[in-house]
C-alpha cells in the first residue's frame, strides 16, 4: 500500500500534467480559429481558379496536344504519393490515420504491379514509415507553415513535384491529407494532382458555368493552360495544406480536451484514495493509543 | 457615363478588392485592355503591370500585379493575381534589389528553367519600378 507521501506526489504530478494539457488545448483552439480564417480567405481564389480551369478544360478535351499536366503521360506505372502530416505530435490519431491510408494505398498499388514513390510532408508521418518504406521515400519536407502558412510554402512543394514530373520520375501524383470537417472529425482524403482531375464537389456547377459562356482566349488556350495548370497545382496544394493545418489543430484540441478530462478523473480517484488512506492511518493511531491506555 | 459592374481582385491568400467600378484597365500579355460593362467573355494571361480602376471618369485605384489571369464576363471582371499591392505601397528600393537579385540569377542560370524564372523575376522588378515612376 502506497504511503501518504507517495500519493501526494502522484496527485501533484497529475495536476501539473493537467495544467499542460489544458494550456495546449487553449493554444490549439486559438490556432484553429486562425487556421479556419485563413482557409476561409483562400476560398475565393480557389473557386475562381476552378471555374476558369473548368471552362478551359471543357474547351480543350476535343483538341489534341493538351499539356501533359492535364492529359497525363499516357502511362500509369509510377505513382507518387504526397503524404501530408504534421511536424508535431500530441494530436490524437491525426498522423496515424494518414499513415494508415498511405499503407493501404501502397498495398493496393503494389497488387496492381505499380511502382510507388512517397514524398513526406511533415516529420511525424515520415517517422512512422521511414523504416517500412525506406526505398520508396523520395524526400522529407519539414518546417512547413512556420511561423505562418503562406502561399510560398505551397509553391515550394508543388515546384518540387513539378520538377520530378518534368524529369519523368512518375506518371500519377496523389495527395493524401486530412480534410477538416469539424473539430472532432477529420476526413482522410486522396486527391489526384497529376493528371488534373476536377474536384468532384464543385465539378457539377463548374460544368454548367463553363457551357453557358464561350470565352475568347488571349493568348490561345494551350498557352494559358500551360501557365494555369502549374498555378492551379500550387493552389490545390495550398488548399490541402490549409485543410491539414486546421485539422491538425482541431485534432490536437480534442485530444488535449480528452487528456485534460482523463487527468481530472485520475486526480479525483487519487484524492479519494489519499483521503481513505489518511483516515485509515488516523484510525489505526487512535486504536493504538486506546489499547495502550487500556493495558495500563 | 457607363453603368458600374463588379470587379474582383483575388490573391491566393485573400480577396483583395471587390467593388463596383465603371472601367478597369488590365495589363494583358498581348497589351493593356480596358473592360466596360457588357465586354465579351475573355480569359487572358497578365503580365506584370498596373491595374487601374475608374469611377466617375477618374482613376480610383492603381494596383500593381506581378502577373496572373483575368476572367471577363459581361457583368463582372475577376483578376487572379500572383502578387498584388497598391502602387503607393511599392518600395522603390526593394524593387531595385529585386532587379539586382534577378540579374544575378540570370547570370548564374545554367538551364532553361532557371533562366526563364530569373527573366520573369526581372520583368516583375522592372514593372514595379516603372509603376513607381509613373505614379510619382
Amino acid at each position: 500500500m502506497p504511503s501518504l507521501k507517495d500519493l501526494r506526489m502522484r496527485i501533484d504530478s497529475v495536476k501539473s500534467t493537467q495544467k499542460i494539457t489544458s494550456a495546449m488545448k487553449m493554444v490549439a483552439a486559438a490556432k484553429l480559429r486562425r487556421a479556419q480564417e485563413q482557409a476561409e480567405a483562400a476560398r475565393p481564389y480557389a473557386v475562381r481558379m476552378e471555374r476558369m480551369l473548368g471552362s478551359l478544360a471543357g474547351s480543350m478535351t476535343s483538341s489534341t496536344g493538351a499539356p501533359k499536366l492535364l492529359a497525363g503521360t499516357g502511362k500509369q506505372d509510377v505513382h507518387l504519393l504526397v503524404m501530408m502530416t504534421s511536424d508535431r505530435g500530441l494530436c490524437g490519431a491525426f498522423n496515424s490515420s494518414i499513415v494508415r491510408d498511405t499503407r493501404r494505398m501502397v498495398a493496393e498499388l503494389k497488387v496492381d504491379g505499380k511502382e510507388v514513390k512517397i514524398l513526406c510532408v511533415g516529420r511525424k508521418g515520415w517517422a512512422q514509415v521511414r523504416r517500412e518504406f525506406a526505398p520508396m521515400i523520395v524526400d522529407l519536407i519539414e518546417g512547413v507553415g512556420r511561423p505562418r502558412l503562406s502561399f510560398d510554402d505551397a509553391q515550394g512543394i508543388s515546384n518540387r513535384v513539378l520538377e520530378m514530373f518534368e524529369a519523368g520520375e512518375f506518371d500519377v501524383c496523389t495527395l493524401i491529407y486530412n480534410r477538416f470537417k469539424s473539430v472532432i472529425a477529420q476526413i482522410v482524403t486522396r486527391q489526384q494532382l497529376i493528371p488534373f482531375a476536377a474536384d468532384e464537389l464543385d465539378a457539377g456547377e463548374n460544368q454548367a458555368d463553363a457551357n453557358s459562356t464561350n470565352y475568347d482566349y488571349e493568348p490561345d488556350e494551350n498557352e494559358i493552360l500551360e501557365v494555369l495548370l502549374p498555378r492551379n497545382m500550387s493552389v490545390q496544394v495550398y488548399r490541402s495544406l490549409l485543410e491539414s493545418n486546421a485539422s491538425e489543430h482541431g485534432a490536437r484540441m480534442s485530444a488535449m480536451d480528452n487528456a485534460t478530462r482523463n487527468a481530472g478523473e485520475m486526480i479525483d480517484s487519487l484524492t479519494l484514495n489519499y483521503n481513505r488512506t489518511r483516515q485509515a492511518f488516523i484510525t489505526k493511531e487512535l486504536i493504538e493509543i486506546i489499547s495502550g491506555a487500556e493495558a495500563v | 457615363m457607363p453603368d458600374p459592374f463588379t470587379f474582383d481582385l483575388v490573391s491566393p491568400e485573400k480577396l483583395l478588392l471587390s467593388e463596383n467600378v465603371e472601367m478597369v484597365v488590365v495589363p494583358g500579355v498581348e497589351g493593356d485592355f480596358g473592360v466596360l460593362i457588357g465586354h465579351s467573355p475573355l480569359i487572358s494571361e497578365l503580365r506584370p503591370g498596373v491595374i487601374d480602376t475608374y469611377t466617375d471618369n477618374k482613376v480610383e485605384e492603381r494596383i500593381f500585379v506581378a502577373g496572373g489571369f483575368a476572367e471577363v464576363t459581361g457583368e463582372r471582371c475577376t483578376v487572379l493575381a500572383e502578387e498584388a499591392m497598391p502602387v503607393e505601397d511599392i518600395d522603390a528600393a526593394k524593387a531595385e534589389t529585386r532587379i539586382a537579385v534577378a540579374r544575378e540569377a540570370l547570370v548564374e542560370a545554367n538551364n532553361d528553367l532557371t533562366r526563364a524564372k530569373a527573366q520573369a523575376a526581372l520583368a516583375v522588378g522592372e514593372a514595379m519600378v516603372a509603376a513607381c515612376v509613373t505614379s510619382a
